[in-house]
């Protein structure tokens, strides 16, 4: 159930440790590479999840004794 | 004496009489059973107050009664709070109530003081217990009333802050009589749907399906501000149970800032209001997105960096190599020198030792040279003498003679011997041949 945000807590977690292992300088060249790689990865899933999921307002009304959710708009 | 006679009309004594007691009496806490209770299809509330000896009719307006927090029936005891009054169409006297408690319950405060206690008793508040709300939740939960302002204000700062969020809402009353249990059955009702959500989404490979089941991540459960007997329901046993068994982190919003309600302790975010409750529930999709363009910047460009300070550093190499060998021949030619200068100076040493040594090791060889002639000399003389006194010759001395052979042969037999044989005899002095004249056996 919570996979799909703890997904994009535990990606933006590693992107800014790779992010910060990268400017440490301690790396070398070909370890640069591979950090960047997994960076990029993680940059497009993170940006991803953002844009995942569509705006939907619903209210949940019984409807023959089962609940459904229909659109819902406050009243002003 | 007629004149003087005060003749009321039955309203003027009815609305003189209402004066007398609206004033006379007032406002005023009583005790009593209820009985005869009617709820009107207008919202208000008509019944009789009784005890033992006495009744007196009684009326609770929509406005008042829907701060009720328990459901009143015939012979429940209640104390209410009311002003003294008179109906005066009716000539009847009534009270018209404006709260009502539970008799035997003790105050709100109290009854909020006794579950705190022991609901904090059962670790129900505990640090432990509080769930994490998620950092990006893809669908919201909200366990309030359709009507009120609360999910207005929420709905606004959620699509404010994350304008694709998906918002549930289970609209539930959140005041009067049954709004606790209707609040509890909401909040299970939607960790329910979550399992449901689960499973279908196990059930549909079509993205598109399985996205309009999508599980709630967080709920908000709350409403706007009120009286104590308003915001009850979420001092209620029954919502904080619900609460503590949300499987699904719940933000509790009642109120405002200063209402602290039993939900509020068990939830695992308290937030002071509705508004408050949407901020903590979502983060600010801008925010993210700056955020993570940002690592995106740094990712990149701390790669660019390192490739930019590594080519810096390929004439840095050459010349720390160069600057490495020529230290290196340096210090080996240091070396050389020095291994050079010291075989000098052992060399110039030995050879002033030598010198120095040289007349001595001349000195001592010829006296060695000498004293080992002198011994020889000695050694001569006594070996002359020794081989002297051996000599058969010396015999000869004796007058002995010695006879040999003409081969020079010592003649010990005189067997091997022939008449005519030629024999040479030594004498000590001298030597003669002879020759064998007669042999003799």
């Amino acid at each position: 159930m919570a996979e799909k945000t703890v997904d994009f807590e535990k990606s933006l977690t590693r992107l800014e440790a790779i992010v910060e292992e990268m400017e440490s300088g301690d790396l070398s060249l070909e370890q640069m590479i591979k950090h960047f790689e997994e960076g990029s990865k993680l940059v497009t899933l993170c940006s991803g999840k953002l844009n995942e999921v569509e705006q939907k307002i619903e209210k949940l009304v019984k409807k023959g004794g089962t609940l459904t959710a229909e659109p819902f708009k406050p009243e002003e | 004496m007629e004149e003087t006679r005060k003749i009321y009309s039955v309203a003027e004594l009815n609305r003189a009489a209402r004066y007398a007691l609206e004033n006379g009496i007032g406002e005023v806490w009583v005790e009593g059973e209820i009985s005869r209770l009617t709820r009107q299809p207008s919202g208000h509330w008509y019944f009789t107050l009784k005890d033992e000896a006495a009744a007196v009719s009684c009326a609770m307006f929509k406005q008042n009664n829907t701060a009720v927090i328990f459901a009143p029936k015939d012979g429940l005891k209640v104390r209410v709070f009311g002003q003294t009054s008179l109906y005066e169409p009716r000539g009847s006297y009534q009270l018209i109530i404006r709260k009502m408690e539970e008799a035997g319950k003790g105050s709100l405060q109290e009854q909020f003081e006794k579950l705190k206690a022991k609901l904090a008793g059962e670790g129900l508040f505990d640090e432990a217990r509080k769930k994490p709300l998620p950092l990006l939740p893809q669908k919201i939960g909200v366990v309030t009333s359709p009507t009120g302002a609360a999910i207005r204000d929420i709905i606004n700062v959620l699509t404010r802050r994350f304008p694709n969020i998906g918002i549930l809402l289970a609209p539930v009353t959140v005041q009067g009589e049954g709004a606790a249990e209707k609040i509890a059955a909401a909040i299970n009702y939607l960790n329910t749907y979550n399992d449901e959500a689960e499973q279908a989404s196990r059930l549909l490979t079509n993205e598109q399906a399985a996205r309009s089941t999508l599980p709630i991540d967080v709920m908000i459960v709350g409403r706007g501000g009120g009286s104590i007997e308003d915001l009850w329901a979420f001092n209620e046993e029954i919502v904080a149970r619900a609460i503590a068994a949300s499987r699904i982190p719940v933000i509790s919003a009642v109120g405002h800032e200063i209402d602290f309600t039993i939900s509020d302790f068990v939830a695992d975010v308290r937030a002071p209001t509705p508004s408050a409750a949407a901020e903590l529930a979502v983060p600010v999709k801008a925010e993210k997105e700056t955020q993570i363009a940002r690592l995106a910047a740094r990712l990149g460009g701390s790669l660019q960096n390192q490739v930019y300070v590594l080519r810096e550093r390929i004439p840095g190499f050459r010349q720390t190599m160069i600057h490495a060998l020529m230290n290196d021949l340096r210090q080996r030619q240091q070396k050389v020198d020095e291994t050079s200068r010291t075989l000098a100076t052992c060399l110039k040493n030995a050879v002033t030792f030598q010198k120095q040594r040289l007349p001595s090791l001349q000195q001592i060889m010829t006296h060695r040279l000498e004293s080992a002639v002198a011994e020889r000399k000695q050694t001569l003389r006594r070996l002359g003498v020794q081989l002297r006194a051996l000599s058969p010759l010396a015999v000869l001395d004796r007058g002995y003679s010695l006879t040999q052979t003409a081969d020079g042969e010592v003649v010990r037999d005189a067997g091997r011997l022939e008449k005519g044989d030629i024999l040479k005899t030594r004498f000590a002095k001298g030597t003669v041949f002879s020759e064998i004249k007669k042999k003799e056996a």
